[in-house]
């Protein structure tokens, strides 16, 4: 079984978790930031889709991977407005609302695909990558990690701006308050209303370039239902990683492994069912959920509308 | 304690009798109106969506009542019904605790593919009756156990139960998979699907129709928890715990149990879905096949304000809906997926119309406290303006 550990594979293991696992990790950022604010978002599939469709809408005719991550974004802020609107203003059930975006996004973009395309699914060329200089070259890793997109880089670099931001600066305290105590922060005089709408708009715009990523950059295509069940798995993601975008890194690119690993063991000459393969993440985060089950935490106002001068 | 519990869930409770006969009949019509009316907005939206896709809503809708309840095709729909109610009143058990099963597609699929697994071989050992029985309690059974371990972190750990029923429902549509694709296939076809239950050996039909008796059990399922809900200590105790669950405690309900027992319950009708489905209509399970009954389902089950009886006309409207909705699709060109749309408008018609409602009975605004400001702003000023001009009209 020595070809296993053989270069090609090992190149095709990590470069394909980097694909797979950027628009999780994308995705996850962008939850971590609305639930530390204390907005669960169950809409993140429904988003996801909304970028991944208008993002390669944007690719496909404006021949620019940037434009489509750009609308991408903006498909997605525009998914998530019906969250800041419903459940941040007016304070209504975040659940059934994020249950109704993401059905909405299934619906919408699989309608749209078939009004304008009909059963043809165009693919988008190969994108421009980003060979950084020297590193590149480093044998197994070099040619995996060192010559992607240019997005990816930048999302990395997101997670640890993003650490910044919670830990030293007065925004990421306000994010923090309005999940923690909502009522501290309005007293402060901030407006739990702007913060938890802001946070939530980042959300939207993550998770829709999160989308844009798979359809552009992951399969060059988009086809309907594409995310499979991949904005759930962000929501995991960032509830395992109890809010630290550092940890959500490491967890998307190990469930990124997780989701590539199929074509990787085929490039081995091992075949293994894809749906055992498929459910790998998913049995890892119930046997760390029984193991761990006591340590997972949420904050105390997550999924909790707040209203001033309510008990 | 989870934020979850806390929150502050749709009202789920009938409202108590009052005295009055008009003040009752006032709150029928008012439920009767908030139930219909986002129904009503969400078609009508719906339409315009169709307009703008450049397709005739008109046409579209009475497609859907050509293929959905004209000319002997309201059978199709009522089949259509049998696994959609059952699953409702499943869900209903456990959200009316503020319990949120959303695994519903894993427990559906893996009952689905384990009763189509042995049904075949059982149904031509034994006598169709009992055959019929077992492979009911099998599928009760698989999507029971399916519930067991979320229910239990809940339990013990109080884990957030809406991520580990999402995990166990994609790693039980995985199992399903590669059960269908292994043991359990036909090695007499090359698509990956199970043995065909023979024609005969499937759930009756009630005489002088086409309608298998799964809608039967569905409609007693749902009566049966009627009156386990509201008229049962256990349908008390629930309530308690979807209210408060610390008031729950205090008032010394076992709330362990109870999570585990409702969970549990709402499995099992959500197993015997599948065999509704299977036995009644399919007679076999393929290789990912997943009728994501349960998402279109959640609408229905909240405009039903979670009561076991209210829930029948809605999920027999959303029968109709999806089984002549195939056609309508069909004919207008459109992916089927068209419906998720409409399932997605009536749930956010349904949330807004609840919070106009709640507001206007609480005598409060309908816009929140921060949004009126700034829209009462520009008035105040121009009243201040205008006040000393016009002294007479004060």
């Amino acid at each position: 079984m020595s070809s296993i550990f053989h270069q090609t594979v090992l190149t095709a293991l990590i470069s394909g978790g980097i694909v797979a696992g950027v628009p999780l990790m994308l995705t996850a950022i962008g939850e971590t930031i609305s639930e530390r604010a204390g907005v669960l978002n169950l809409g993140l599939e429904g988003m996801m889709l909304v970028g991944a469709y208008v993002g390669f809408i944007g690719a496909y005719y404006g021949h620019s991977s940037w434009l489509g991550f750009l609308l991408g974004a903006i498909g997605g802020m525009i998914a998530c407005s019906f969250m800041i609107v419903l459940c941040v203003w007016l304070g209504l059930d975040q659940i059934v609302v994020g249950i109704a975006i993401t059905l909405a996004g299934e619906g919408i973009t699989s309608v749209l695909q078939g009004a304008q395309f009909g059963t043809s699914y165009p693919r988008l060329g190969a994108m421009a990558e980003v060979n950084i200089p020297l590193l590149h070259k480093i044998p197994v890793i070099g040619p995996a990690m060192f010559e992607q997109h240019l997005l990816v880089y930048l999302g990395v670099a997101l997670v640890f701006v993003l650490v910044w931001v919670f830990h030293n600066t007065n925004v990421g305290l306000n994010l923090n308050a309005a999940g923690q105590k909502p009522e501290a922060l309005d007293a402060a005089g901030v407006s739990v209303m702007a913060t938890r709408s802001y946070a939530v708009l980042c959300t939207g715009a993550l998770a829709g370039i999160g989308g844009a990523y798979l359809s552009i950059i992951g399969a060059g295509v988009f086809t309907p239902f594409m995310t499979q069940g991949q904005g759930y798995m962000a929501i995991v993601i960032c509830m395992l990683a109890r809010g630290r975008p550092a940890w959500v890194l490491v967890a998307s690119f190990l469930f990124g492994i997780c989701l590539s690993i199929t074509t990787a063991l085929q490039l081995a000459g091992i075949n293994i069912s894809t749906d055992l393969v498929n459910m790998l993440p998913f049995i890892a985060i119930m046997v760390a959920l029984v193991l761990f089950g006591r340590r997972s935490y949420l904050p105390p106002a997550l999924a909790i509308p707040y209203v001033r001068g309510a008990r | 304690m989870s934020a979850i519990q806390a929150r502050e869930a749709m009202p789920m409770v009938d409202e108590p009798m009052r005295p009055q006969r008009s003040r009752t009949a006032a709150r029928a019509i008012d439920l009767l109106v908030r139930s219909l009316v986002p129904v009503i907005l969400a078609l009508v939206a719906g339409g315009i969506l169709l307009v703008i896709l450049g397709r005739d809503p008109i046409q579209f809708y009475s497609d859907i009542w050509n293929g959905g309840v004209s000319q002997g095709s309201w059978q199709d729909s009522a089949m259509r019904m049998a696994p959609l109610l059952l699953i409702a009143v499943g869900l209903i058990f456990v959200f009316r605790a503020n319990i949120w099963n959303l695994g519903y597609d894993g427990q559906f699929l893996l009952a689905a593919a384990v009763l189509s697994g042995f049904g075949p071989s059982l149904v031509t050992h034994t006598p169709l009756w009992l055959a019929m029985t077992i492979l009911f309690l099998v599928a009760a059974a698989v999507g029971a156990a399916w519930t067991v371990i979320p229910a239990g972190l809940k339990a013990v750990y109080e884990t957030n139960e809406i991520i580990t029923t999402l995990m166990m429902s994609f790693i039980g549509v995985g199992v399903a998979n590669i059960l269908v694709k292994g043991p359990f296939q036909d090695p007499t076809v090359n698509i990956p699907q199970t043995k065909v239950l023979p024609i005969n050996k499937m759930l009756p039909a009630i005489p002088s129709t086409r309608v298998h008796c799964g809608v039967l059990v569905a409609i007693a399922a749902a009566l049966v928890a009627y009156y386990v809900l509201t008229r049962t200590a256990f349908g008390l105790r629930i309530q308690v715990l979807g209210a408060n669950p610390r008031a729950a405690r205090h008032v010394g309900v076992q709330v362990r149990k109870l999570i585990m027992s409702s969970f549990l319950v709402s499995g099992a009708l959500i197993g015997a879905a599948a065999a509704a489905d299977i036995l009644g209509v399919w007679g076999y399970s393929r290789a990912n096949w997943n009728p994501a009954y349960g998402d279109t389902v959640i609408p229905f089950v909240f405009l039903a304000r979670l009561n076991p009886l209210a829930v029948i006309p809605f999920i027999a409207f959303y029968a109709v809906l999806s089984t002549g909705g195939d056609l309508a699709a069909q004919n207008a060109n459109l992916p089927t997926d068209f419906l998720l749309v409409l399932v997605a408008l009536i749930l956010l018609f349904m949330t807004l119309i609840e919070f106009v409602g709640r507001r206007r009975e609480l005598g409060q605004s309908y816009l929140p406290e921060g949004l009126r400001e700034v829209f009462r702003k520009p008035f105040i000023r121009r009243r201040r303006e205008v006040a000393p001009d016009t002294p007479e009209a004060a």
